[in-house]
C-alpha cells in the first residue's frame, strides 16, 4: 500500500484547535525537554517536579513566580502591540534597558523625597526613554522602510553598552567595591511591596496593561485602525488612516510600555542600577506574547506559567546542578513547537494510503457562490 | 471546425458531483474538452463552474464521477498532479507573488530546477513563448508593477512554460480592454491551432459566441446542455443560462447636470515604477452625470482615480472639490469631503479580507459619530449597520461575523458599493465595478451607480467594457499613455471605430474625422 502525506491550506480554523494547538505544542515541547533532561543525566520526572513544586508548592514559590510574571506580562504587551500592527519589535530588551536607564536618571538628578511624586516621574522618564528609542526604529521603518527587526535588534545592544558605561562609569557607587552598579535608591524611590515577599506594586500595571489593552484593541476607534493596518495596509490608506503616523507612534508606545516593565523591575525589585539588569526579559516577551496569539488577557496567563519556568529553572540549577543554558533550551524548544503548531493552525496534514481518500477540501459551499 | 472533430477528448468529466454542507454544487455533470476547440463554460456565479473547473484542476475531488485525460483515468490530489497531467488553469485572481519578477513567477512550483536557476534559459524561454503566442511582457519587470492585463499575460505563460496542454481561462475578458481581448483571442487561437484544448469561462455572449466550438451551460449546479456555438444564438444561451429571457438595456433617466463636483487641470502623476502614468489631464465632473473612462488597461485610469482621492501625489496641476482647492491632500480629507472610491483591487485595496463582514462595513466610517462616540466605537451599532447595508443591497453572507476573504467576488463588490454609497457621497470614481459579476450582480450595481448620479452624485466610471461605458456615461473620456485624448458629449451617437482609434492615441478630432459617420453601434 501506497502512503503518502500531504500538505493543504486550511481555509478555516476550528475554534477548537486554536486552544489546543498551544496546548499541544507546549506539551510536544516539555515531552522533548523530557528528552534532552534525560540525556544531561537528570530524571525529567523529578526536573519537572522540582520545577513546579518550587515555582507553585509554597508561598514563597509562588511570590518568586509572580515577581517573573511582573516584566514579562509588561513586555509582552509592548511586543504585542507592534505585532498586532505587523510590526516585528524585537527590541524590548533594550527598551527596558533604557527605561530602567531613564528611571535611575531621574532619581539621580531629579530625586523628590515623596514615593507618588518619584513615581510618576520615574514612570514618565522610563516611558518617554523607552518610547524614543523604539520611535526611532519605528520611525526608519515608516518613513525609509528600514527594517525594524534589524534595528530593534541592534539598538538592543547600543541600550546594554550604554547601561554598562553608566554602571561602570559615571555612576558606580564609591562604596559598592568595584561591582558595576549604582548605589542603592532611596526609599522614597522603591515600589512599595507586599505581604513581606518581593512582589510590588508593578503587579498593578502588570494586570492593568493588558487590559487596557483588550479595551483599546477591542473597543476603540484607535485599536481598530491598527488593526486594519496590521492586516491590510492598503486598504488602511484607502480608508484614510495614516499608515506612517500609527507606525511611530505605536513603536513609541510600545516601547514606551517596556521601558516602564524596567522601571517597574529597577525600582520595584533591585532598588539600584546594576549589570545584567534584566536577564532576557524582552527576548522572552517575544515568547509569551506569540504563546498568548497576541491576545492581552492570555499574556497575563503565558506570563505566569513563564514565570513558572523561570523560578523553577532557578531552583533546577542549584538542587540539580544543570547550567543556566539547559533552562534556555527548555525555553528555546517551547518557542520552536509553538511557532511549529502555527503551521498546523494555518494548513491541515493528510495521510493518504492508496485508494480511497477522503475529499481534499472541506470548503463551505460560500466559496463557490 | 473540421480540428474538434475527430480522436479522443483532452478531457472527459462525467458524472461529476460535488458536495458541500448542505448545498450541491455539481450533480451529474459531463464535461470534454477536445483538442484544437474552444469550449465555453457558461453560468451564472454560483450554477458551479468554479467547483468543476476546481476539479478539474485538483483543487477539489468530486464526490462521484469520472476524470479521464487523453482516455486515461486520473485521480488529481492536488493541483500539482493537475498540472503534471497538462491541465493549467488561470484564476481571475492570479495567482503570481507580487513581489517577484515575471521570470521568476514563471517557475513558480516547478520541480526539478537546479538550485543555481538557469535565468539566461528560462528568460529566453519566455521570450520565445511571449513571441510565439503574442503575450508581450518584460522578463524582469516586478509583477506588482504590471498592470492586470499584463498580469494576465504572465499567468498564461505561466501555463504555457509548464507546457499545459488544456488550459483554463476563467473569465479571463473581464479584465481586458476590447483591443486586449481582441489580443487575447489571438493567443486563444494560436493555442487552438497548435491542438491545445481552451476551456473558456465567461459572462460575455459576445466574446462566447465568436470565439468559442461549443458551449456548455450550467444553471444551479446542474447540466443545463452542451451546444454546438454555430447552432444557437445569444438570446439562446442566455435563456438556457438564466432561465428567463435576459434583459441588456439599462434605464437611465435624462438629467440635466449641475455644478462641477470634481474638476480637474493638467493633472500629471507618475506610476509605481515612477515613469509618468498620468499627463496633463484635465476634465470636470458635475452633478448629475456619469464620466465614463475608457482606454486600454494600464493607460493611466487607475492612476488617475488615486489622484482624486490623495492616494497618489499630484507632481503638477489642481484638484479642486466644489471649488476648494484639494491638490495633494490626505486620503481622509477627500473622504470628508464626500468623495468615494471603489477600486479595482476588491481584497487587496478595499476591504480587509481577515476581518468580517460588521468590521469591514465601517471602514470608511468608523470616526463618524453613528458608530463611534469619544474614540470607542459602538459595536451594537456596527452590527446594525451592518445588517442594513447586507440587507438592502443583497450581499450574501453566512452571518456578519464571517471574515470577508470568504465571500465572492459579487457580494464583495455589492458590500463595497454598499459601503461606499451609504455615506452620501457627492462623488463616486468607481474602477471596474462590474469585474468578474454575474448578469444579475452587474446590473445591480449599474442601477446603484445610476441611481446615486439620480441622487445628484458626480460619477467617475472606469471601465473596459465599452458596451457598458456607451450605456452609461453621459460623457466620455478617452485615456491612452496617461492623457486624456477627448472627451465625447454624445459618447452613444459616437462611432466605435473613432473611440476604438482614441483608445490607441488618435486625438479626438482625428478620429472623428477619418470614422465613418452616423455610426452609433451596430
Amino acid at each position: 500500500m501506497k502512503l503518502s502525506i500531504k500538505v493543504e491550506p486550511r481555509l478555516e480554523t476550528p475554534r477548537m484547535l486554536g486552544i489546543a494547538i498551544p496546548v499541544i505544542s507546549l506539551a510536544a515541547a516539555l515531552l522533548s525537554g523530557a528528552v534532552f533532561l534525560f540525556f544531561m543525566g537528570v530524571s525529567p520526572f523529578q526536573a519537572y517536579s522540582t520545577i513546579i513544586r518550587s515555582s507553585l508548592g509554597d508561598a514563597y514559590g509562588l511570590s518568586e513566580t509572580v515577581v517573573k510574571a511582573i516584566p514579562l506580562a509588561m513586555a509582552a504587551i509592548a511586543v504585542m502591540l507592534s505585532f498586532t500592527m505587523l510590526i516585528w519589535n524585537i527590541g524590548a530588551e533594550g527598551q527596558i534597558f533604557m527605561g530602567a536607564i531613564a528611571a535611575a536618571a531621574a532619581v539621580r538628578y531629579l530625586f523628590v523625597d515623596n514615593h507618588l511624586a518619584m513615581f510618576a516621574i520615574m514612570f514618565a522618564a522610563a516611558g518617554i526613554a523607552g518610547g524614543i528609542w523604539a520611535a526611532i526604529a519605528g520611525y526608519f521603518r515608516a518613513r525609509w522602510s528600514v527594517n525594524e527587526i534589524i534595528t530593534t535588534l541592534m539598538l538592543n545592544y547600543v541600550a546594554m553598552n550604554l547601561l554598562n558605561y553608566f554602571v561602570y562609569g559615571p555612576w558606580r557607587d564609591p562604596a559598592s567595591l568595584g561591582f558595576p552598579m549604582t548605589a542603592p535608591f532611596p526609599d522614597a524611590a522603591r515600589l512599595p511591596s507586599f505581604w513581606g515577599t518581593r512582589i510590588h506594586a508593578g503587579l498593578f500595571l502588570a494586570i492593568l496593561f493588558p487590559l487596557i489593552f483588550w479595551v483599546i484593541l477591542r473597543f476603540t476607534r484607535w485599536g481598530y485602525e491598527i488593526r486594519v493596518m496590521g492586516e491590510n495596509p492598503k486598504a488602511a490608506g484607502f480608508a484614510g488612516m495614516s499608515y506612517i503616523k500609527n507606525v511611530v507612534f505605536v513603536m513609541f508606545l510600545s516601547g514606551a510600555i517596556a521601558g516602564i516593565a524596567g522601571m517597574c523591575e529597577l525600582s520595584g525589585l533591585q532598588g539600584r542600577l546594576q549589570h545584567g539588569f534584566s536577564g532576557g526579559y524582552g527576548y522572552t516577551a517575544i515568547i509569551v506574547a506569540w504563546l498568548a496569539r497576541l491576545h492581552p488577557i492570555a499574556i497575563i496567563l503565558v506570563s505566569f506559567l513563564m514565570g513558572v519556568l523561570l523560578v523553577g529553572g532557578e531552583t533546577l540549577q542549584i538542587v540539580m546542578r544543570l547550567p543556566l543554558s539547559s533552562m534556555l533550551v527548555l525555553q528555546g524548544l517551547i518557542l520552536f513547537f509553538v511557532l511549529g503548531g502555527e503551521f498546523f493552525r494555518k494548513f491541515r496534514i493528510r495521510i493518504l494510503s492508496g485508494g480511497a481518500t477522503p475529499p481534499i477540501a472541506t470548503t463551505s459551499a460560500k466559496e463557490e457562490k | 471546425m473540421d480540428a474538434r472533430a475527430p480522436s479522443k477528448p483532452l478531457v472527459r468529466m462525467e458524472k461529476i458531483t460535488k458536495r458541500f454542507t448542505g448545498v450541491t454544487a455539481n450533480l451529474d455533470v459531463d464535461f470534454d474538452v477536445r483538442p484544437g476547440e474552444v469550449h465555453a463554460l457558461l453560468g451564472e456565479n454560483g450554477a458551479g463552474k468554479s467547483t468543476l473547473m476546481n476539479i478539474l484542476y485538483g483543487l477539489y475531488r468530486p464526490d462521484s464521477g469520472v476524470l479521464t485525460i487523453e482516455g486515461k483515468d486520473v485521480s488529481f490530489s492536488s493541483p500539482r498532479d493537475a498540472i503534471a497531467s497538462g491541465i493549467g488553469m488561470v484564476h481571475q485572481h492570479f495567482m503570481l507573488i507580487p513581489s517577484q519578477t515575471v521570470w521568476e513567477n514563471m517557475i513558480l512550483g516547478l520541480e526539478g530546477l537546479s538550485s543555481v536557476l538557469p535565468k539566461r534559459a528560462i528568460r529566453e524561454r519566455i521570450l520565445e513563448l511571449s513571441s510565439r503566442y503574442g503575450l508581450s511582457v518584460d522578463p524582469d519587470a516586478k509583477i506588482w508593477q504590471l498592470s492586470i492585463g499584463e498580469q494576465q499575460r504572465v499567468a498564461i505563460l505561466q501555463m504555457l512554460y509548464r507546457r499545459a496542454k488544456i488550459l483554463v481561462l476563467d473569465e479571463p475578458t473581464a479584465v481586458l480592454t476590447p483591443q486586449e481581448a481582441e489580443h487575447l483571442f489571438v493567443t486563444v487561437r494560436q493555442m487552438t491551432s497548435e491542438g491545445h484544448g481552451i476551456v473558456f469561462i465567461s459572462h460575455k455572449m459576445d466574446e462566447v459566441m465568436g470565439l468559442s466550438h461549443r458551449v456548455t451551460i450550467l444553471r444551479k449546479g446542474r447540466l443545463v446542455g452542451t451546444v454546438d456555438t454555430a447552432s444557437t444564438t445569444k438570446e439562446k444561451l442566455a435563456e438556457m443560462m438564466i432561465g428567463q429571457k435576459m434583459i441588456f438595456s439599462i434605464e437611465k433617466k435624462e438629467l440635466q447636470p449641475g455644478k462641477p463636483v470634481i474638476e480637474c487641470a493638467s493633472v500629471c502623476a507618475l506610476g509605481d515604477r515612477g515613469i509618468p502614468a498620468v499627463s496633463r489631464a484635465t476634465f470636470m465632473i458635475r452633478e448629475q452625470e456619469i464620466l465614463g473612462v475608457a482606454g486600454v488597461a494600464g493607460n493611466g485610469q487607475q492612476e488617475l482615480c488615486e489622484t482624486l482621492v490623495g492616494l497618489r501625489k499630484v507632481e503638477s496641476g489642481a484638484i479642486r472639490v466644489n471649488n476648494e482647492e484639494l491638490t495633494n491632500s490626505i486620503p481622509k480629507t477627500f473622504i470628508d469631503k464626500g468623495i468615494h472610491y471603489i477600486p479595482a483591487d476588491r481584497k487587496g485595496t478595499g476591504l480587509v479580507p481577515n476581518m468580517n463582514v460588521s468590521e469591514n462595513s465601517i471602514l470608511k466610517r468608523y470616526w463618524s459619530r453613528a458608530v463611534s462616540k469619544k474614540g470607542f466605537i459602538d459595536w451594537k451599532e456596527v452590527f446594525s449597520f451592518a445588517r442594513g447595508l447586507v440587507s438592502r443591497y443583497n450581499v450574501s453572507t453566512p452571518s456578519m461575523e464571517t471574515p470577508v476573504r470568504n465571500l465572492s467576488g459579487g457580494n464583495l463588490q455589492k458590500l463595497m458599493l454598499g459601503r461606499e454609497l451609504s455615506d452620501s457621497p457627492i462623488a463616486i470614481l468607481a474602477v471596474h465595478p462590474t469585474w468578474g459579476l454575474d448578469v444579475a450582480a452587474t446590473k445591480f450595481v449599474r442601477e446603484q451607480l445610476l441611481a446615486a448620479r439620480e441622487a445628484g452624485c458626480a460619477v467617475l466610471l472606469v471601465s473596459e467594457d465599452l458596451d457598458e461605458l456607451l450605456a452609461m456615461s453621459d460623457r466620455l473620456a478617452v485615456m491612452c499613455k496617461g492623457e486624456i485624448m477627448g472627451i465625447l458629449d454624445s459618447p452613444a451617437e459616437t462611432p466605435v471605430e473613432a473611440i476604438g482609434l482614441m483608445m490607441a492615441g488618435t486625438p479626438a478630432e482625428e478620429a472623428l474625422a477619418s470614422a465613418p459617420r452616423g455610426g452609433g453601434k451596430s
